[in-house]
């Protein structure tokens, strides 16, 4: 089967959706854009929703008394609406909007400090394949409150080893941190072992969901999870707006983040009293315009729906799976077939460094990644520095995975490698 | 882009055979520097003889231009004074942030001037100087060492 034949839409008129994609680049190359797990692209509809929001609508909210204070205000929280219902979140009141999946993870690991839900003697658990905005938090987390980290390796394949996740997840834990899917080796983790297995011991669950929101139908109602941290633009919103989703009743027994406007109930010279959530972790004129573009990229997931941009990434990422292991000497790091796997997948080409890789392909207009992916443990784990990733999303077409593939082979030739 | 511009036949040379390579005993002081926005690594040591760099010995991770510019480096400044040395560093930090509008001196220079073409490609400008930024700690380190000794 083709990734025509996979895809529940036209993936060409998609694409015609997309100002960027019309690009071309130095020698007049046409843009083939491949990281999309580090920013995706917007659609034209995102782009003029920001536009009309600061063309026709721009106030501050909640607290401007005016009719355009209040259309404002309907904007910004139409869009907590609409990422509840793409999250399935019970209520919209679960839906916290911070500056991006970074923020959200270190409000969390600050105020579960704060709550005094962490401390002395107590373990936090993370997964090796963890982006670095899921771990340092939570080493800071351990220096602040004398906790311990540990963490799960992963297997020769890419994946989470949970062989020994009887030891390492014990009455000691209080909380575990994971990835849904990671950004570097693309594996699923199976998170439906590991929620069960942290909340038998009481420990609460955070799932970065950074890379997987944009690409799966995510239902949080089901999931299990307490808490889940992902950000606007790499689900075709803008940057500037990240989503923690967290169960009311723990939102409700956390302190605040950070202190300022909107997160108060009442404040005099000696104490303040705080608001209910979400709003008492959002201090601060909050990001109102990317707010109303990330709800118009909700809108726009949710008309393609969200099963059919699964499955267009599942049989993309086949497609490229296979292409990538036709050449000889390509090394995919990470699990080398589409079985539980997102849409991105990191490799070395043997005698080329990824920097001079992902050179070579720029000068032939194809954008790809090259470094640590901000996933250096991972890399570690691996026995190598850093490699080149190619990701892919909704817009991706076998076309662009063949360009990588000619640019692969044209960059060894270029290296004699 | 033109890309040819950036992988001068110099430096994929300098990149396949590099000069000096490899980690030495006789050293004064060793220091280690990374690129933190690529990974690049090089740990990277410097013999002093009174005034004169006896050796400069290095193990370098990273990319093309990174391991030729510490060949070149080594070429550069092995045999010579400290001072001359800096002189160099000074021309070569000189071309990499010109934006490509330095004209290199290839008196100086000499292999060095490949990297012309690398002032045009600012994501890459950090892997040219990541040896020398390293030559120059290093450097440092010894001639303060010698002068406290």
């Amino acid at each position: 089967m083709t990734t025509a034949e996979a895809t529940g839409y036209d993936v060409e008129q998609v694409r015609r959706d997309f100002p960027v994609l019309a690009r071309r680049l130095a020698g007049d190359l046409p843009l083939v854009y491949l990281d999309s797990a580090n920013t995706s692209q917007k659609p034209a509809s995102v782009i003029a929703a920001i536009e009309e929001h600061y063309r026709l609508h721009n106030a501050n909210v909640a607290r401007a008394m005016h009719q355009i204070g209040a259309e404002a205000t309907e904007a910004f929280e139409g869009a907590r609406d609409k990422v509840a219902g793409f999250i399935g979140a019970p209520s919209r009141d679960e839906v916290v909007f911070t500056k991006n999946a970074s923020e959200a993870l270190n409000l969390v690991a600050r105020v579960l400090g704060d709550a005094g839900r962490v401390g002395a003697g107590d373990e936090i658990v993370i997964t090796q394949l963890e982006h670095h905005s899921n771990i340092v938090p939570w080493q800071q987390l351990c220096q602040r409150t004398g906790a311990t980290l540990r963490w799960f390796g992963l297997t020769p394949e890419g994946r989470l080893d949970l062989s020994d996740i009887d030891s390492l997840i014990t009455e000691r834990t209080k909380v575990v941190s994971v990835a849904w899917v990671s950004n570097m080796l693309g594996s699923v983790s199976p998170l439906a072992t590991i929620i069960a297995k942290a909340h038998a011991v009481g420990a609460l669950v955070v799932v970065d969901a950074s890379q997987a929101v944009p690409q799966l139908p995510v239902d949080v109602s089901t999931l299990g999870a307490d808490l889940v941290a992902f950000t606007g633009h790499k689900m075709l919103g803008p940057t500037g707006i990240g989503v923690l989703w967290g169960r009311y009743e723990l939102l409700a027994e956390l302190p605040p983040f950070m202190g300022g406007g909107e997160m108060i109930e009442t404040v005099t010279m000696e104490r303040t009293t705080y608001a209910p959530p979400p709003a008492r972790f959002e201090a601060g004129t909050p990001p109102i315009a990317q707010a109303v573009g990330l709800g118009a990229a909700v809108d726009y997931l949710s008309a393609l729906g969200m099963e059919n941009v699964a499955a267009h990434e599942h049989a993309i990422t086949a497609y490229a799976l296979g292409r990538l292991q036709e050449i000889d000497g390509l090394r995919i790091v990470g699990p080398s077939e589409a079985v539980d796997r997102g849409g991105a997948i990191s490799f070395e080409l043997a005698g080329v460094h990824p920097h001079d890789v992902a050179q070579l392909l720029d000068s032939r207009g194809i954008a790809v990644r090259a470094g640590n992916h901000c996933a250096k443990p991972a890399h570690a784990c691996f026995g190598v520095q850093s490699t080149s990733r190619a990701s892919f999303y909704l817009y991706t077409t076998e076309q662009e995975v063949d360009a990588l593939v000619d640019g692969l082979l044209h960059t060894k030739k270029y290296f004699g490698a | 882009m033109d890309v040819d511009a950036l992988y001068q036949e110099i430096i994929l040379d300098h990149y396949k055979k590099p000069h000096g390579a490899g980690l030495r005993e006789d050293f004064d002081t060793e220091v280690h520097h990374v690129n933190p926005t690529c990974g690049d690594e090089i740990t990277l040591r410097v013999h002093l003889d009174g005034d004169t760099v006896a050796d400069v010995s290095y193990a370098a991770q990273g990319c093309s231009i990174s391991q030729a510019s510490a060949s070149v480096l080594n070429d550069l400044v092995v045999g010579h004074s400290v001072e001359e040395g800096m002189t160099v560093l000074g021309s070569f930090t000189e071309l990499m942030q010109g934006k490509g509008k330095v004209e290199p001196d290839e008196d100086v220079l000499e292999d060095g001037v490949a990297f012309a073409g690398v002032a045009q490609f600012p994501a890459r400008v950090k892997c040219a100087l990541l040896a020398w930024m390293a030559w120059k700690d290093a450097v440092a380190q010894a001639v303060t060492e010698k002068e406290d000794a």
